[in-house]
Formats: C-alpha cells, sequence, structure tokens
C-alpha cells in the first residue's frame, strides 16, 4: 500500500521537475531540474517493479543495520579523494595562476572550485564520516539496531543527492556566495528534510536503546545534529527570485547578515568539525586502545562548558570591521574561555591510553588517532590565541587563518576520520584484520609530512603578508604594496601544494588499504561474525 | 565495574559499560580546571574593561573607554600631525619648485610612492611599467603630457571618468562599427599606420592609405602621425603601443576605438597626496619639463 503512495510522490516530483527543467531562468537550475527529474524518475520505476513482489524476509530485529554504514564508509573515503584531489588543484592554481585555463573560465576556475573544494572536504567527507561512524556507534553504545527502518538508506542517499547537487551548482554558477553555506534555496530546503530524518534516526534509536545510560560519544553526535539544523536554517533565511530560478535574497542584510554568517561559520567548526568528531574520538580511540576512558567527570564538565561557550565565538572572525565593538570582545572573550572546555577533549582522549602507550610503537591505527587528537590541541589553542584582538589584527586575512583551518581539518578531522575508517573497514565486512599495517604507516608518515608542510609555509606566509601589509616608513607612508605580499608568498605556496600532494598521496594509499581489506583479507569465522545488538554486561 | 588485570587500581570505574567501553571516575585534572577558572575571571574582568555587554539601547561602554575607532582615529591623526608641516609646504610651493627643495622633494617621492602603491599599481603595476591598455610611466611618452602640471591635472581629474565634470576627454571615432570607413580603408589604413614606425603588412595598402589617413585620422593624431597631446591623441610613428602594434590589435583599434579611463583622485586624496604621487611619477624616468608659456 505504501508503495502506491510513493508511486503518486515520485511520479508529482518526476512532472513538477521536468516543468522546472523547461521555465528553468538559468542554468544550474535547469540541471538540478534534470538531475532531480533521473532520480525522482529512477526511484518510480524500481518503485513500480518492485510493488506486489512478495516481500523479502525481514532481517532478525536482533542485528545492527550495517550495510548503510558499509556504503557511509565507502562514500567517505571516496569524497575524501574528491575533495583533497580539488584542494591539490587550487593551491596550485594560486602558486601558478596559468592553471585557470581560459577555456575553463566560469566553471574549473579558482573562484568556482574553492567552494567545491571546502564544501567536498567539510561536507561530504566530513559529513559522511560522522553519519556512518554515528550509525555504527549509537547501535554499538546502545545496543539497539537503528530506528526508523528504510530511513536511515533515505537520510544516506538524500545526503549524497544534496552533495552532488551542491558540488554541481557551485562549478555552474548557483551560490548565494554564503561562506560554508554556499548552496541555493532550494538545496539547502532539501538538506533540511534530511537533516530532520537523520535527527529522528538517531534519535530514535537511542529511545530504544538497551543500556540504561546514554554513551557520552552520542551526547556529542547529538549536539552536533541538534545545533546544524539550527544553524542551517537561520543562517539560510532567504527569499527565492523565482521558483523557477536558483537565485534568492537573503533575509538579513549589512552587518546583520555578517553576524549571522559568522554565528553560522563558527559553528559549523565548532558542532560540525569539533562536537562530532569528538563523538568519534570518544568511541574509536577506548575501543581501539582497549582501554576505559580516563574520566568520566571531564567529559561531563568540557561537554556542556565546550556547547555553552562555542555558540557565542563566532564574532571574533569580525573584528575590526563594522561590526560593534561590544559584539567583538564577547566574541574574543568567550573564544579564550573556551579553550580549556576544548583541551578537555584532548586530556580525555590521550590520557585514555595510559597505559598502553606502547602500542604507539606497534599499532599504526592507533598512532593516528593520537597524533589527530595532538592537532586537535594545537589548533583549540591557536583558535583562541588568534581570537584575540591584538593577535587578529596581525593574523585576519592572511594565510595565517588557512593554515589554522588546515591544521585542524587535515590534522584532527582528517586523521580521525582515517583511524575510525581502519578501524571500521574489517568489522563491518567480516575481516579479521587490515590487509596492511605498513600501508597504513605509510599513509601515516606521508600524511603527517603533509600537515606539517602545509601548517608551516602558511604559517610563515601568513605572519610575512600580515608584517608585510602593516609596516610603514618613518613617516607613516606604506612600505609595500599588495602585489608585492603576492609575489613574496610564491614559494611557500609551492610548499603548500606539495604538503596536499602527500596528504592526497596517503589517501589513496589508504583506499588501496582497504579495498585490498575487503578483497583479500581472511574472513571472521562464521559465529562469530554475527552482529547481535546484546546489551554489555 | 569489573576490574581487568591492567586497569589503574587507584580508580574505580563508573560502572557503566557500552560495547565494552568503561569509564574512570577520575577527578578533573587540577591545571586544567584552574586555567579554567582563571579564563573565566580574565574574561569578566576584561568585558568591565573594554564594551562588551549589550544593555537596552547601548552596550556598556567599559571602564577604558576603549573604541576601535577610536583607536584607529589616535593612530592616523598622530602620522597627519607628524606630517601636517611638510604636507602644508607641499601644497604651498609651485609644483615646478618642489624639486628645488632637497627635503620637500624627498619627502614628496615617498608619500607619492605609497599612494602610488594602494591607488595606482592596481592598474599601472607595482613597478609603474603598465599593462595593455594601462600606459608606461616609466617612458618619456606620455598621452597627455609629462610636465608637472600636466601630470597633476591628469591625477586630479582622471580620463574620460563620469565623475569629473573636468576630467580629461576625447573621443576616436569606431570607424568600422560606426561604418565611416569600408573595410579595404581600414585595411589601407592600418597598414599605413604600420608604416610609420616599421613594416606594414602589406606595402601597397600602407601607400594607398595615405590618403584614407590624411582624411580621417591626420586631425587629431597630426599629419605624420605624431599624435596631440592636448586631445590625448597618442603619437603613433614612436613605435610605442598601448594596446599593441601588430596587425590584428590596430584593426581592433580603428574598427571599434579604444576608450580608456583613469578615475579622478580630487576628494579621495588629498591636495597633498595628489601633488606627493604627482612628483612620484614625474621623477620616474620620463619626466619633463615645464612648457615655456607664451
Amino acid at each position: 500500500m505504501s508503495n502506491y503512495l510513493k508511486l503518486v510522490v515520485l511520479g508529482l516530483i518526476t512532472l513538477f521537475a521536468m516543468i522546472a527543467a523547461n521555465y528553468a531562468r538559468d542554468l544550474a537550475y535547469q540541471v538540478h531540474a534534470l538531475i532531480v527529474m533521473l532520480v525522482a524518475g529512477g526511484l518510480f520505476l524500481w518503485t513500480l517493479r518492485n510493488t506486489d513482489e512478495p516481500a523479502p524476509r525481514q532481517e532478525a530485529g536482533l542485528t545492527y543495520m550495517d550495510g548503510v554504514i558499509r556504503y557511509g564508509v565507502t562514500a567517505t573515503a571516496f569524497w575524501g579523494v574528491v575533495g583533497f584531489l580539488v584542494g591539490v588543484v587550487i593551491a596550485f592554481q594560486l602558486a601558478f595562476p596559468e592553471l585557470n585555463f581560459a577555456a575553463l573560465e566560469g566553471y574549473g576556475n579558482f573562484g568556482r572550485l574553492r567552494p567545491l573544494h571546502t564544501s567536498a572536504v567539510i561536507f561530504a567527507f566530513g559529513g559522511n564520516a560522522l553519519i556512518a561512524t554515528s550509525f555504527y556507534v549509537v547501535q554499538r553504545t546502545s545496543a539497539a539496531r537503528l530506528w526508523g527502518g528504510n530511513l536511515a538508506w533515505f537520510v544516506f542517499w538524500g545526503y549524497q543527492l544534496f552533495i552532488v547537487l551542491a558540488a554541481t551548482g557551485y562549478l555552474l554558477g548557483g551560490t548565494q556566495s554564503k561562506e560554508y553555506a554556499e548552496p541555493e534555496w532550494y538545496v539547502d530546503l532539501w538538506l533540511t528534510l534530511v537533516w530532520v530524518a537523520y535527527l529522528a534516526v538517531f534519535l530514535g534509536t537511542i529511545v530504544k536503546r538497551k543500556e540504561p545510560h546514554i554513551y557520552v560519544a552520542n551526547w556529542f553526535y547529538l549536539a552536533f545534529i541538534v545545533t546544524i539544523a539550527m544553524l542551517h536554517i537561520v543562517n539560510n533565511l532567504s527569499i527565492p527570485v523565482s521558483i523557477f530560478g536558483s537565485k534568492s535574497v537573503q533575509v538579513f542584510s549589512g552587518v546583520q547578515d555578517a553576524m549571522v554568517q559568522w554565528w553560522y561559520g563558527h559553528n559549523a567548526v565548532g558542532f560540525f568539525l569539533t562536537a562530532g568528531f569528538l563523538g568519534m574520538m570518544y568511541y574509536f580511540v577506548p575501543k581501539q586502545a582497549g582501554r576505559p576512558v580516563y574520566s568520566y567527570k571531564l567529559s561531563i564538565i568540557h561537554f556542556w562548558a565546550l556547547i555553552f561557550l562555542y555558540i557565542w565565538a563566532g564574532p571574533h572572525h569580525l573584528h575590526y570591521t563594522a561590526l560593534p565593538d561590544w559584539a567583538s570582545t564577547l566574541g574574543m572573550v568567550f573564544s579564550v574561555i573556551l579553550w580549556m572546555p576544548s583541551w578537555g577533549g584532548m586530556i580525555n582522549g590521550l590520557m585514555t591510553l595510559s597505559g598502553a602507550w606502547d602500542k604507539l610503537r606497534t599499532d599504526p591505527v592507533i598512532r593516528m588517532m593520537v597524533i589527530s587528537i595532538g592537532f586537535y590541541g594545537m589548533s583549540t589553542f591557536e583558535g583562541p590565541m588568534m581570537s584575540i584582538r591584538a593577535v587578529n589584527s596581525l593574523s585576519h586575512y592572511t594565510d595565517w587563518t588557512i593554515g589554522h583551518v588546515h591544521s585542524g581539518a587535515l590534522g584532527w578531522n582528517g586523521m580521525i576520520t582515517f583511524g575510525a575508517l581502519y578501524f571500521l573497514v574489517p568489522k563491518l565486512w567480516n575481516r579479521e584484520r587490515l590487509y596492511s599495517l605498513s600501508l597504513v604507516s605509510w599513509h601515516f608518515w606521508l600524511a603527517t609530512i603533509g600537515i606539517v608542510l602545509y601548517a608551516a609555509s602558511m604559517w610563515v606566509t601568513g605572519i610575512m603578508e600580515g608584517l608585510m601589509w602593516r609596516e610603514v616608513d618613518a613617516n607613516g607612508f606604506l612600505v609595500n604594496s599588495f602585489a608585492d605580499t603576492v609575489a613574496a608568498k610564491f614559494p611557500m605556496y609551492v610548499v603548500r601544494g606539495l604538503g596536499g600532494v602527500m596528504f592526497l598521496a596517503g589517501a589513496l594509499i589508504m583506499c588501496y588499504n582497504l579495498w585490498m581489506t575487503v578483497r583479500r583479507s581472511p574472513a571472521v569465522e562464521a559465529g562469530q561474525a554475527a552482529a547481535h545488538a546484546t546489551p554489555a554486561e | 565495574m569489573t576490574q581487568k588485570k591492567d586497569d589503574d587500581l587507584d580508580y574505580e570505574t563508573t560502572g557503566h559499560e557500552w560495547d565494552g567501553i568503561r569509564e574512570y571516575n577520575k577527578p578533573l585534572p587540577r591545571w586544567w580546571l584552574w586555567t579554567f577558572y582563571a579564563t573565566i575571571i580574565w574574561g569578566i574582568a576584561y568585558t568591565i574593561a573594554y564594551p562588551a555587554w549589550p544593555m537596552i539601547s547601548s552596550a556598556t561602554p567599559g571602564l577604558l573607554g576603549y573604541s576601535t575607532r577610536t583607536e584607529l582615529s589616535q593612530e592616523v591623526a598622530a602620522v597627519e600631525d607628524r606630517n601636517a608641516a611638510i604636507n602644508q609646504r607641499l601644497v604651498e610651493t609651485d609644483l615646478n619648485a618642489v624639486a628645488d627643495d632637497p627635503e620637500l622633494q624627498s619627502y614628496a617621492v615617498n608619500a607619492g610612492d605609497a599612494v602610488f602603491m594602494t591607488f595606482c599599481a592596481q592598474c599601472h603595476g607595482s613597478g609603474a611599467a603598465g599593462a595593455k591598455g594601462y600606459p608606461n610611466l616609466l617612458d618619456n611618452d606620455w598621452l597627455w603630457g609629462g610636465d608637472m602640471e600636466a601630470i597633476h591635472t591628469t591625477v586630479r581629474h582622471g580620463i574620460r571618468n563620469e565623475t569629473d565634470p573636468d576630467a580629461r576627454y576625447s573621443q576616436m571615432p569606431a570607424f568600422g562599427a560606426d561604418g565611416i570607413l569600408t573595410e579595404a580603408q581600414i585595411d589601407q589604413v592600418v597598414n599605413h599606420v604600420m608604416s610609420l614606425s616599421g613594416t606594414p603588412r602589406d606595402a601597397e595598402a600602407a601607400e594607398q592609405g595615405a590618403q584614407v589617413f590624411a582624411d580621417n585620422c591626420a586631425a587629431c593624431h597630426g599629419e605624420d602621425g605624431t599624435g596631440d597631446r592636448s586631445q590625448g591623441a597618442p603619437n603613433l610613428a614612436d613605435a610605442i603601443w598601448l594596446y599593441g602594434g601588430d596587425y590584428e590589435t590596430l584593426h581592433a583599434t580603428v574598427s571599434n576605438a579604444r576608450f580608456g579611463v583613469m578615475p579622478s583622485w580630487e576628494g579621495r586624496l588629498s591636495d597633498a597626496q595628489i601633488r606627493a604621487v604627482t612628483a612620484y611619477v614625474h621623477q620616474l624616468g620620463g619626466g619633463e619639463a615645464p612648457v615655456e608659456q607664451d
């Protein structure tokens, strides 16, 4: 019966998408309408073929739902490589502007590729990692199968559709020009729908858990899901110019718009890249180390302090602008107070290894997780420091910011995700172990050296250009022109690009290793393999 | 609450267990807690000292009376006060006499350099060598004149902009687009122009082009093609090209004309800054002595 309803809805969507493609006012919208038409039409046919067929036997209610996580892990690795590759391309475009080929002008130049890189890495790679690991962790720590049946599949495929619409939109010029929130109004609406489904699946699973308490990793995941929903909706409030066009007009304007944007932008870092990934850390580090979490009390205090403080820190992105001084002061003060709550997660992660430090020598996966926590600690110290007005007057608008973001994104988010993938793939595909630990070591060293090259070169150029911009002679006249600073940065831009190449090479080695793990590693013997949902004792 | 053999026996676990993960009931690290307290106390103190808490109609101003706008205007005022006397001297000195005063000339050139890097380098290049469509300021080939007064007027009012009624203005007709010349005539005159400073593509056409040039171009560019600075008509005989001297570029120039624009800087830069950048550009290499007035 529900299939008939599905057919009606899918049919209507397909029909509307056809009409929309016909009346489209711009290319991005037209291409998106065609994509939606093909997806909805394909689903219509697929549903039609399955209607009134005998239903396949339901899986036993006690097993975990791992199929969607296997897809999520694959998508994470795939989008990771895409995002890193585009990052390497634009790094070299900055060093060698000739790589903005005239033939690709309007599609493949830096301006179009840059949001493709940031969104691919944050939302496609990071987002898939968060969704996949949260589905894995919430089932294991709640001893319950995912709530909502096929809703989890809707979340996965709906999120992939969001990524495809966002990415093609950037290349075709469909952007509302808000950093990290570039997708236009209809893509935002679609993501809202997917995100609410994600919240329902996650919360539903927690509600029906068989454990008496909710594990700390799930607090962080839940804070991430709820807050991102709020940030996404408020920052994307806009009115479409036409229902048949991609352009929309923001509800807020001027400095209010800037403030809302950076309230969103900073908390995308705080709740997507920090809280969500701390959820990952709190499960995979104790599991891989085989040690209890260092301090329950610390996890409570730093969780609530982090959640409360992060949401106020956004104005530090707007020091010395039209933003009133009082807002800028508050942003700075909350950022500095945030230092210790952020480090609470680092302490709990690192100290969980006390008594198991010897594993650093033998287990490259643990090494990966430990260095990710190290980079987390470093960038959560650097962030509060850069939010101080006096420091910011030097660092703002320079490459120092880019270096800061990448030591967090490559070092913390990237490395902890790689660690989680190395943990998950043998488990999800019932393999005894990874195909090769020495390839993990290769990945570890390539990625680590790559990040060090990246961060160090950006510190050098950032501080250098900050000093060059403010350099004045005895009469108070500027010494350098902007073009002088650009020319001075060239060698460091090449180093940065090489760092990116090493990081990408490491990720490709990981993909090969994971692929061979699935293909070649010996399977776990039947009997031990079944992933039954049984509460821990 | 099961203890395992390598557990830290000084501490209990909380007794919870999820998928094999347990948690110690360890206290907060002291250094962590005290640093956290210290940042909170610092934060409260800072918000008392600086503008911070929003009230109904405005925010608390802070005990120190700090404001970023005040800080900036004080820094700018300090520099302006320091330079006020010499800026005054620069404005009051006759443009052609600036170079006679070594201290004033040195100041003007340094100040002009800073102005140039901030406002002019985007088009003319940080070395002032120009680019296609943007004149090279290092040579002695001037469109509108290269003495101090001429450069000063150009900087002050700009060229062909719509904001300053005193902007320098002239317009070349689009001989092709507006149907003034036929395609054959354009080909001839382009060859003729090329012959003025080098080799035409087609010598025969160049000869025929002489008549076309005399009828259509000489009024502005002069009979011998050496140009006319009073209307910004470029010298076509010196092998220095603003847009390019090859056949294709010249063909495009004659067919569609050019309309290079420079903004007016009066009002955006102070009188002293305009005079300073004039002195800077004048001493780059091509500055000319003042024209004797009759």
